[in-house]
């Protein structure tokens, strides 16, 4: 139930943005989740440790959340309070926290992949035993950083899991219309990195396959890339449509029935493990934790104006 | 005191800091195997080893990227251009994710990052080879600029930018490398946005850096002090940014007149940039309109004559002395 939990929490914290969104409460460009939940919790949440770091692109509440970054300093944010996770600097498309290791929440296409080769760069430096796994999505790997990221991660054996989170579309150009190989996880036969498609609507599927890549890079470095097939069920922003003229209502709605979140449910009860009321629970407890975020929020002040000229250099206090 | 080349100047910054920091390291095109491509990481690779001096495969947007990987999470990369015209296919690693990784992660992540190499004009390299890009990165807030004109200088600033917590960009220049000059003995250091009187003069404030301080400027203020029977101070900012206004204003309340001299193009350039500063902060001490003589804007040509006449040179500081001295 604790997986469970965190991908119920991923979908309700995402229909509170939503909301909220409409409400004219939050600003700029805010990136859903909804579909894409069996990839954090299997990844992030099941598969690595809180010693391993996490990066992904702006579609980044999900993963954070399953890092384990407060999901009420998440909303915070989103509202550009100063109780956010960046003190109200990042927005939806930065979520950062240093001390649970999510290094971003990064919003240039594919611009945090060679970062990820440098976090396992710094890994196997210093001779650590953790990985860094790298979201990106299917867009991201038409772009040089992609290319020039996973040569280097390749070249120089690199403990680095690149995910790729293939939800078919960027943003309204499907796969096949923008990469002249449609089969993603080819791209890293060119990299001489391992890779595998794993279905991303289930989410012990993920956990699997990411905890043997990841298990498998703290041993020998040896990177790794994962083609996630998913879905996002909602636009590719707030701003968008859900379907619009990209894709049809149709394939929305058949794609709804796979939803990882009843999969899961139903397979937690097949196997015995839950019943209809640990699901009933369960929906209690995320909608507290979803009332305490806004709660939260909504007691949070603003940042103050001094704090526009801080952190734009950084200066050691006394040391 | 000992005399060493440039190039050997900021080895030693290298080799010094990787020698008191372990977390020190330094990767790029060639600066392993091949020793540098202008030989500055010599010796390197033999002493540190291949964990610790790295030859990159051609892909700056990719090891830029790396190194600002790497520094979030506690090492400090040195990260060679072969010449910083090639940063610009990593404008976006140095400009989105070194620069602003700070402030936009709310004081999450710190960057402590110096991306070094030559920058401006050789000889002959055409447009794409020869850029003098400071200004453009100056421009970027979260980024430092550090542009030494001499061999001490050279060291001790590279010092300490390897020691700063954030992303440095460190401009040296690829024709000055086999030229000599004196070091003190021992460790030193140089702070960062502190300029220096480089000569002391009492008639016209010359500012400028790097290669064309070293050698245009020089050559201009010898043969103007005579010809024109004057004295002309020369200040060298040392760092772009921070700029260290207030030695040059300090200056211009003296002599009362400005020339700013740099490689870059005109349109907000660096010059305008201290030409604004001092208008604003020394307006009644000006006896004449701040001059700047700046390469011509125009991409950079081949040919000989073409390339001399757009770059800065003595004649042309001759004709900004002369203007604001009004004898013209």
């Amino acid at each position: 139930m604790n997986w469970y939990d965190d991908m119920l929490l991923v979908r309700r914290f995402e229909e509170k943005c939503a909301q909220l969104y409409g409400m004219g409460r939050i600003m700029g460009f805010c990136h859903l989740y909804n579909g894409q939940e069996a990839v954090s919790t299997g990844a992030i949440k099941a598969a690595i440790t809180a010693d391993d770091y996490v990066i992904t692109a702006y579609r980044d509440h999900g993963p954070a959340i399953s890092k384990g970054v407060d999901p009420r300093k998440i909303l915070a944010e989103l509202l550009g309070k100063y109780t956010g996770t960046t003190k109200g600097k990042g927005g939806s498309m930065h979520i950062f926290d240093r001390e649970k290791n999510f290094l971003g929440g990064h919003a240039i296409v594919g611009g945090h992949i060679p970062i990820a080769a440098g976090v396992g760069f710094a890994i196997k430096y210093r001779r650590e035993k953790k990985v860094c796994l790298c979201f990106l999505g299917d867009g991201a790997t038409n772009i040089g950083a992609f290319h020039e990221g996973l040569n280097l991660v390749g070249l120089w054996k690199l403990p680095v899991i690149y995910i790729i989170e293939n939800n078919k579309y960027g943003m309204g150009t499907a796969v096949e219309r923008a990469s002249a190989v449609d089969e993603l996880h080819k791209k890293a036969l060119a990299y001489n990195i391992r890779s595998e498609v794993v279905d991303g609507m289930d989410v012990l599927e993920v956990y699997k396959k990411v905890k043997a890549a990841a298990d498998r890079a703290k041993e020998t470095y040896e990177p790794a890339l994962l083609e996630i097939e998913t879905y996002r069920f909602r636009g590719h922003s707030m701003s968008d449509p859900v379907h619009g003229h990209y894709r049809s209502k149709e394939e929305v709605e058949k794609r709804k029935q796979s939803d990882p979140i009843l999969l899961f449910a139903d397979t937690l009860k097949e196997e015995g493990m839950a019943t209809d009321q640990d699901f009933e629970d369960a929906e209690k407890r995320i909608k507290k934790i979803v009332e305490e975020c806004v709660e939260f929020t909504e007691n949070s002040p603003e940042p103050p104006i001094e704090e526009l000229w801080k952190d734009v250099y950084f200066e050691r206090n006394g040391a | 005191m000992a005399i060493v080349s440039l190039r050997e100047a900021i080895n030693q910054a290298i080799d010094e800091e990787m020698a008191r920091d372990e977390r020190v390291f330094l990767m790029g095109e060639e600066v392993a195997s091949y020793q540098g491509a202008y030989k500055v990481s010599q010796g390197l690779l033999q002493k540190w080893g291949p964990m610790r001096i790295l030859d990159t495969p051609i892909a700056e947007a990719g090891f830029a990227g790396l190194g600002v990987g790497a520094a979030m999470v506690g090492l400090r990369p040195i990260v060679e251009f072969m010449t910083w015209n090639f940063s610009l296919v990593a404008y976006d690693q140095i400009v989105n994710n070194a620069a602003k990784m700070l402030s936009m992660s709310g004081g999450n992540f710190h960057v402590p990052i110096v991306f070094r190499g030559p920058g401006g004009a050789a000889h002959g390299l055409g447009a794409t080879h020869s850029q003098a890009l400071e200004s453009i990165y100056a421009h970027i807030p979260g980024l430092k600029v550090v542009m030494p004109s001499t061999c001490k200088d050279a060291k001790g600033l590279l010092k300490t930018s390897i020691r700063d917590d954030n992303p440095i960009v460190f401009i040296e220049s690829e024709v000055m490398y086999g030229d000599k000059g004196e070091i003190p003995d021992g460790e030193y250091t140089i702070p960062l946005g502190v300029g220096e009187v480089k000569k002391t003069g009492s008639d016209v404030t010359i500012v400028s850096w790097s290669k064309i301080l070293a050698y245009v400027v020089w050559k201009a203020v010898d043969a103007l002090q005579e010809e024109l029977n004057i004295s002309i101070e020369v200040i060298d900012p040392r760092t772009i940014k921070p700029m260290d206004y207030d030695l040059i204003v300090e200056s211009v309340k003296k002599t009362n007149r400005l020339v700013i001299v740099e490689e870059g193009w005109p349109f907000a350039g660096v010059g305008a940039q201290i030409s604004h500063e001092v208008s604003s902060r020394a307006f009644d001490y000006l006896d004449a309109p701040v001059e700047r003589v700046t390469q011509e804007d125009v991409p950079l040509p081949y040919a000989h004559e073409l390339e001399v006449r757009s770059l800065p040179s003595v004649d042309k500081i001759r004709a900004a002395v002369k203007k604001v001295l009004y004898r013209d």
